[in-house]
């Protein structure tokens, strides 16, 4: 892993349009506010926070699947450079088999339709990577092969196959363009934990095989603990708290991300609960409150809090935090 | 006698592509005051098994007839299974026994009120007028942490938000005040802080109304933190029972255990995470003796001859392994 990150997004928002018609005026929903974030090239990088934080949207933003309001993002693998707000058609096509995405469902994202041979030949086909259909048949037994299918099954359909199977023929497919960048939603969260542990160990191994570079986003810390090296935690859109995974974990610096941290229920049936218990949940991202967004449910939240945004800023070399009050606390 | 006793239930369902086999000679035992953890993996038969208890199942199921549902009322024991009438039901049904679902925006009617719902279940069930059953519903919706209880009231349910929508799940549940709460994954579709509170909630309810509780969750963190005793189910037979401590701390089926080691532990950030080997079966290739044998790694011949039988370890932790017992010197 090195230090040069793969993908640099600076003051990144994404907003949508709710409501607003004919004659009423228009509305506008932030999903990401502001966001800096550097995803060193190689790591495995985490985004967590609860649902309506902005995770998936920020995902989607960086691989330029939604439109971006503001800020910049930059992606840089060492072989090609692009500034994604403003790029040519000919080079957006070029980021799509750099930078590819697996989904959280495995049953939704196959079509019931297609073999496995064409579900994971696809992308091949539409981005006119390979020349003939020997090709890519080549590429698609290669790349089956590396995510521990059996060639035998490729004729079949997605219906004769197990969640964990169908997870790793989602996996195939995102990988047979040879990417560089992968974003990875939620993409063990609809499995069993027995499967779950062993689609964690694919994707590790697969990134030390490719060299690839993760952004791994997950609501569950636990999971996010075992397999990532970087973790970021949203909030309504922010980012409040990055850290190397140990450090996080060991000495979380944002209250937010110290509450979720002990709201996970421990295996450990002597365990006391959690310490630091969150009241309420998260604010309608339609109607954020001013000031730092996290101060309606913060039991430290002074004045300054309900007036002021705080920005993220370095409390050591790695470690970056948003919060007035984190060198008291 | 226990609150609910339930022995051999084996049910199957028939279907076009033959009867498959979803509970298979189940036992286990939930007490007033006590929580019941039923833990396993999607297609284990948790679900059907809850069902069964509330007869919820669909029509094509069938249930052998040695399998006995007991359940504990005040005026004697009635077994749930030889009620022939959906009026009978209704003892049961939201009377003794409620069931909180996993997703509570399909279990509330969407065009009905909150408060109606409530109201309409509480008049049924409790034979009180409307304007009581209100004042109650507005009360529990309170004590399960509703703000503006007589607000949320008279909303509908997509307004009130996921976390708030279990909430007022809860308090419909319990409105009747039933002997027996059925939770089947309360907390699966909530983020984790607010999972926590609806766990912290539902021992505060435990503790005051003294209801027995089955919890059915695939999540032992959850089941670690709730339950006092845990029933480990695999392709709809139990294979381990005991206490939540005995069986995390101390588990003796090749399953539990390896449940356990694919679990990721924030205790222990850098354990390897070691998947149980292999899928779970499809229910029309049910295997022969032991079902987990096909993935087990201490499988010997005699697992997939005969069906191992549970075995006591102690006077509160069963196991149904041959190699395991044997090697706890229980067999």
């Amino acid at each position: 892993m090195s230090d040069t990150p793969i993908i640099s997004a600076g003051n990144l928002s994404v907003d949508f349009q709710i409501g607003g018609g004919l004659f009423t005026s228009k509305k506008f929903l932030r999903a990401v506010n502001r966001v800096f974030i550097d995803i060193p090239k190689g790591s495995f990088f985490g985004l967590v926070g609860e649902s309506g934080s902005g995770k998936t949207t920020l995902g989607r933003a960086l691989l330029k699947a939604v439109p971006i309001s503001d800020g910049k993002i930059r992606y840089s693998d060492g072989e090609v450079d692009y500034s994604l707000r403003a790029m040519n058609h000919a080079d957006l096509k070029e980021y799509r088999k750099r930078a590819q995405l697996i989904f959280q469902d495995p049953y939704a994202a196959l079509s019931p339709r297609m073999t496995v041979r064409d579900i994971i030949a696809e992308p091949l086909e539409v981005m006119r990577i390979t020349k003939s259909r020997e090709e890519s048949d080549q590429r698609v037994r290669d790349i089956a092969d590396k995510c521990r299918l059996n060639l035998e099954h490729l004729r079949r359909f997605p219906h004769a196959f197990s969640g964990g199977q169908r997870q790793r023929i989602s996996i195939a497919r995102s990988l047979v363009s040879n990417p560089k960048f992968v974003v990875a939603d939620e993409s063990v969260a609809a499995l069993d934990v027995s499967i779950q542990a062993d689609i964690l160990n694919l994707l590790k191994d697969l990134q030390n095989e490719f060299g690839l570079t993760y952004l791994f986003i997950s609501h569950d810390l636990s999971v996010v603990a075992h397999i990532c090296d970087h973790v970021a935690v949203m909030y309504l859109g922010r980012l409040v708290e990055t850290a190397p995974t140990r450090e996080l974990f060991q000495a979380p610096r944002h209250p937010y991300t110290k509450a979720l941290l002990s709201a996970i229920p421990s295996i450990d049936p002597d365990h006391e609960g959690a310490v630091q218990k969150l009241e309420g949940e998260i604010p309608s991202p339609t109607n954020p409150p001013p000031g730092c967004k996290f101060n309606t449910r913060c039991r430290f939240a002074i004045d300054i809090c309900r007036k002021e945004e705080p920005r993220l800023e370095h409390s050591s070399k790695e470690h970056d935090v948003a919060c007035h009050r984190w060198e008291e606390l | 006698m226990s609150l609910l006793t339930v022995n051999n239930l084996t049910l199957q369902f028939d279907t076009d592509e033959g009867r498959i086999t979803a509970v298979d000679d189940v036992s286990f035992e939930v007490n007033s005051g006590g929580v019941l953890g039923l833990v396993g993996e999607s297609g284990s038969g948790k679900t059907v098994t809850a069902k069964s208890i509330m007869r919820l199942n669909s029509s094509n199921a069938v249930y052998a007839p040695e399998s006995r549902l007991l359940l504990k009322l005040d005026d004697g024991d009635v077994d749930i299974l030889s009620l022939k009438h959906k009026r009978d039901m209704q003892v049961v049904r939201g009377g003794s026994v409620s069931m909180i679902f996993q997703e509570p925006m399909a279990s509330f009617a969407p065009a009905i009120t909150i408060g109606d719902q409530m109201v309409e279940q509480l008049v049924l069930h409790k034979k009180i007028t409307k304007k009581k059953a209100s004042d109650i519903s507005i009360e529990m919706l309170d004590r399960v942490g509703i703000s503006d209880a007589d607000k949320r009231f008279k909303q509908y349910a997509f307004e009130l938000s996921g976390g708030m929508r279990q909430r007022a799940m809860i308090a419909m549940a319990l409105s009747t005040r039933p002997k027996l709460l059925i939770a089947d994954e309360p907390t699966t579709a909530l983020d984790v802080t607010i999972q926590a509170q609806v766990i912290d909630l539902m021992k505060d309810l435990v503790t005051e109304f003294g209801m027995g509780i089955i919890f059915i969750t695939h999540d032992l963190g959850v089941i670690a933190q709730t339950a006092d005793r845990v029933a480990v189910m695999y392709l709809g037979r139990i294979v381990e029972q005991g206490t939540v401590r005995d069986v995390i701390k101390n588990p003796a089926h090749p399953y539990t255990l390896g449940l356990l080691d694919a679990l990721p532990k924030l205790e222990d950030m850098d354990a390897p995470l070691t998947p149980v080997p292999g899928d779970i079966p499809s229910p029309l290739e049910r295997p022969s003796g032991c079902v987990f044998h096909t993935r087990c790694a201490l499988a010997e011949p005699r697992c997939s001859q005969s069906i191992p039988k549970m075995v006591a370890l102690d006077q509160q932790h069963t196991v149904a392994c041959f190699v395991e017992a044997e090697k706890r010197g229980a067999a």
